[in-house]
């Protein structure tokens, strides 16, 4: 299983070098099956809508690493990026995308719909905002049970105007419930600028002052300050001190879905970010130039990565399509 | 071995395009994430970005081409170390690893829409253990208190559920025996809190929710159908949601129409959840506790005009009734009356009445609306050869509709006369009394559909 070679486990390694190597390994996995996802979708191998992370990858990794093991992950469809960083298989990913058996929901929910309560991860849910008052559920859970998790609830620019959002903040502020709602603002929503969607475009981290939710800006394309925000603020929620939205402002280098001719921004804005911002380029340079590894060990994570990315394509292409007999399972349990 | 590049599927209907341009030449060093050409489908171009390191090492479709078939090699990528005597080895290209053909094997769709055909079931049995006197609303609270008791991951969430002991007292006296941990006093908010409580059930816990009224719930409808009654097959059987929505369905008093409702064919229109409709105590109390206890959404539609009602109510604790069952509350030959929740007590009403005509009806309590008891109906129509369906919500696309459908495709040729439908009129629920009055089932419009299919008397 992929997953099985990382060097540590969730933000447990006192080695500094260690914890860089491992930050940039996970970053640059989202990116080579973001890729070779991309890839298959253009042999039509994957269908309807997919929408990769690629450009955002430092968000969810950089968070995650200030995790640990009981904590809960949700997020909209923008989600393959959140499952690899949760721990889940990527062949079991990438078969879900082809809609084949092997895929964590039997090939049922496809690149939007993908679980997993082994490792905390309640979805993938295709609705913008709808994963926000869910967010709030599972931080709900968490205190009730007194089991002492946060949760990770992942939404875009574009979800923030959306009214659940405001009901969920609501709750969550009135109920000090331990929930982290991470704005990954992209800049836009499909086609929509965030200057044209949304007063006040500039500050969305503070729109949770109103239920004076704590609102954090953190620079979403360093995955260092990603971690450290993430260190702070989780460990804000878990003392019981209630809900903080952290705004990433991040980007995304490839169009809304697969199928998005990209006409509303320029190509010179997404190569000046690619160029100047990459996280996993950035990071690559702070390693080599603080000598925490030499070219020849990024090399060889290039090479793993790249391996496992392979095997989990191979093996969302030779997993069988389920059987007709799926189409009336998983309705009601135990029918 | 060099990497083919393949033409592109730039969208899901797209089989082929135009070769616009390349951007790489041959020799040309490329990352991962370049873009490499440009693409034209019918609707936009798009670039085309390597998924590959290498050296573009060789150009098979040149820049300008048309109709290129998707999954066309159009160009050769050496990796590092190869030299260009590698594209010399690559003879006739490959194309891409068709998806596996759909196993030809038959899909066991069902004939119809309706449910199986019915096979013999057991009728609800009958309770003969002790009972004590209560109104629906005691009973419906005993339930969720006995099922509290039971399991602490149970817990009560709604607008005045606590404090002011529900809207309509039907959370009397929990707050003081759970505590405000597990009886929640919400904002006005049912997306919100709809959602949070099926993210809650995502979670481990056990919620029921409230809604002051089900005319509220079409606030939190996306969270009900999207969120609580798919993800079970979206997720392949991983992701359970075992929750209960419940609170006072359909019409009340002069509360005019956005708050006299009925929601049964809504809610049981969808996959992927129980819709059941209690008529007496008994019922109130035995199926709030199976809905408690399923593993599943469960929709719990009350009536407000029945809270007040008083039955005689089982006080054994592990007293429940199956979700799914329906049961006979008045055995006759000459023809089927179904109803749910407040109809039956009318239908009832209206079976006396004929009667008194000679006419006796058999009255089924449908209890359940998803699943619904098909064995019981299909089973009474062949008894009786008739049929006449009662409720309160609209017409069209009712359950009405569904349960002459029903019986149309299984007992088609034991029908002495079409099914007759009585439901609420297919208008806005009006204010005036007379006009409110107008618009419900009553008795007389019950007996008159019934005459009606007996082929008696006026219409």
């Amino acid at each position: 299983m992929a997953t099985a070679k990382s060097t540590s486990s969730k933000g447990a390694s006192k080695s500094p070098s260690t914890d860089l190597l491992k930050l940039y390994r996970d970053m640059l996995l989202i990116r080579r099956f973001e890729e070779k996802a991309g890839q298959l979708y253009g042999m039509g191998l994957i269908g309807g809508f997919c929408h990769l992370y690629i450009g955002q990858e430092a968000v969810v990794v950089g968070l995650t690493a200030a995790t640990r093991p009981g904590d809960s992950f949700i997020t909209s469809y923008r989600d393959h990026g959140h499952m690899l960083a949760a721990g889940m298989d990527p062949k079991g990913v990438m078969a879900e995308l082809t809609g084949r058996v092997g895929g964590y929901s039997k090939g049922k929910g496809g690149s939007m719909h993908m679980f997993s309560r082994e490792k905390g991860f309640f979805g993938g849910h295709g609705i913008v905002a709808a994963q926000v008052p869910l967010g709030t559920g599972l931080a709900f859970g968490h205190k009730y049970r007194e089991d002492q998790g946060v949760c990770l609830c992942f939404l875009g620019d574009g979800a923030v105007n959306q009214g659940q959002v405001y009901e969920s903040f609501n709750m969550a502020a009135l109920w000090k419930l331990p929930v982290i709602y991470v704005i990954e603002n992209n800049r836009y929503g499909m086609g929509t600028s965030v200057e044209r969607a949304s007063a006040s475009s500039t500050e969305l981290h503070r729109r949770g002052d109103a239920y004076g939710i704590p609102g954090i800006a953190v620079d979403g394309m360093n995955v260092l300050e990603v971690e450290k925000a993430g260190r702070k603020w989780i460990a804000h929620a878990r003392e019981g001190k209630g809900p903080v939205v952290l705004e990433m402002k991040t980007y995304r280098y490839r169009g809304h879905s697969m199928s998005d001719p990209a006409k509303y921004r320029t190509k010179e804005e997404v190569s000046k970010v690619r160029a100047e911002h990459d996280p996993i380029d950035t990071l690559a340079k702070l390693i080599l130039d603080g000598k925490a590894a030499s070219e020849d060990q990024l090399k060889e994570i290039d090479r793993e990565v790249k391996e496992i990315c392979t095997n989990a394509s191979d093996f969302a292409q030779a997993s069988p399509l389920p059987e007709a007999k799926e189409l009336f399972t998983d309705i009601l349990v135990g029918i | 071995m060099p990497i083919q590049i393949l033409m592109p599927a730039l969208s899901p209907t797209m089989t082929e395009g135009k070769l616009a341009r390349w951007l790489k030449a041959e020799g040309d060093k490329i990352k991962s994430g370049d873009v490499l050409a440009e693409i034209e489908t019918d609707k936009a171009t798009m670039e085309m970005e390597a998924a590959d390191d290498g050296i573009l090492g060789r150009i098979l479709v040149q820049g300008g081409s048309e109709g290129v078939k998707v999954n066309t090699p159009i160009g050769l990528i050496l990796a590092e170390g190869e030299d260009k005597s590698a594209l010399e080895a690559v003879a006739a290209p490959v194309a891409a690893k068709a998806p596996a053909e759909p196993v030809p094997v038959p899909v066991p769709v069902p004939a119809v829409v309706s449910p199986a055909p019915a096979a013999p079931q057991p009728q609800q049995k009958a309770y003969t253990g002790p009972t004590k006197r209560q109104t629906v609303r005691e009973a419906l609270r005993d339930a969720m208190a006995e099922e509290m008791r039971c399991d602490p991951n149970v817990f009560l969430m709604g607008e005045e559920v606590g404090q002011y002991q529900g809207a309509y007292k039907v959370s009397q006296g929990l707050l003081d025996e759970f505590g405000p941990k597990r009886v929640i006093d919400t904002p006005i908010t049912e997306m919100g809190f709809a959602g949070l409580g099926v993210g809650a059930a995502f979670g481990g816990l056990r919620p029921i929710v409230e809604f002051m009224t089900f005319n509220f719930s079409m606030q939190a409808i996306d969270q009900i159908v999207n969120s609580a009654s798919k993800t079970l097959y979206m997720s392949g059987g991983q992701q359970t949601c075992p929750i209960v929505f419940r609170g006072p369905n359909g019409a009340a008093s002069r509360v005019a129409a956005q708050h006299s409702q009925c929601y049964a064919s809504w809610y049981a229109h969808c996959p992927g959840m129980k819709v059941v409709a209690p008529w007496s105590g008994m019922d109130a109390k035995g199926l709030l506790k199976s809905a408690i206890r399923d593993p599943n959404p469960v929709i719990f539609l009350e009536n407000e005009m029945m809270y007040g009602q008083s039955f005689d109510v089982p006080e054994d604790a592990d007293f429940t009734l199956p979700i799914g069952l329906a049961r006979i509350e008045r055995a006759g030959g000459d023809v089927t009356i179904t109803a749910f929740s407040r109809m039956v007590g009318v239908a009832l009403e209206a079976a006396e009445a004929l009667a008194k005509e000679g006419i006796e009806a058999e009255v089924i309590n449908l209890l359940s609306l998803r699943p619904l008891d098909s064995a019981a109906i299909i089973e009474s129509v062949k008894k009786t050869n008739r049929l006449v369906t009662v409720e309160e919500g609209w017409p069209f696309a009712g359950i009405g509709a569904e349960i002459a459908a029903l019986v149309m495709d299984q007992a088609f040729d034991w029908l002495d006369a079409p099914v007759n439908r009585v439901t609420g009129e297919d208008v806005p629920m009006p204010y005036a009394a007379n006009l409110e009055k107008l618009a419900l089932p009553d008795v007389p419009k019950i007996v008159a559909a019934a005459k009606a299919v007996c082929y008696r008397g006026q219409k």
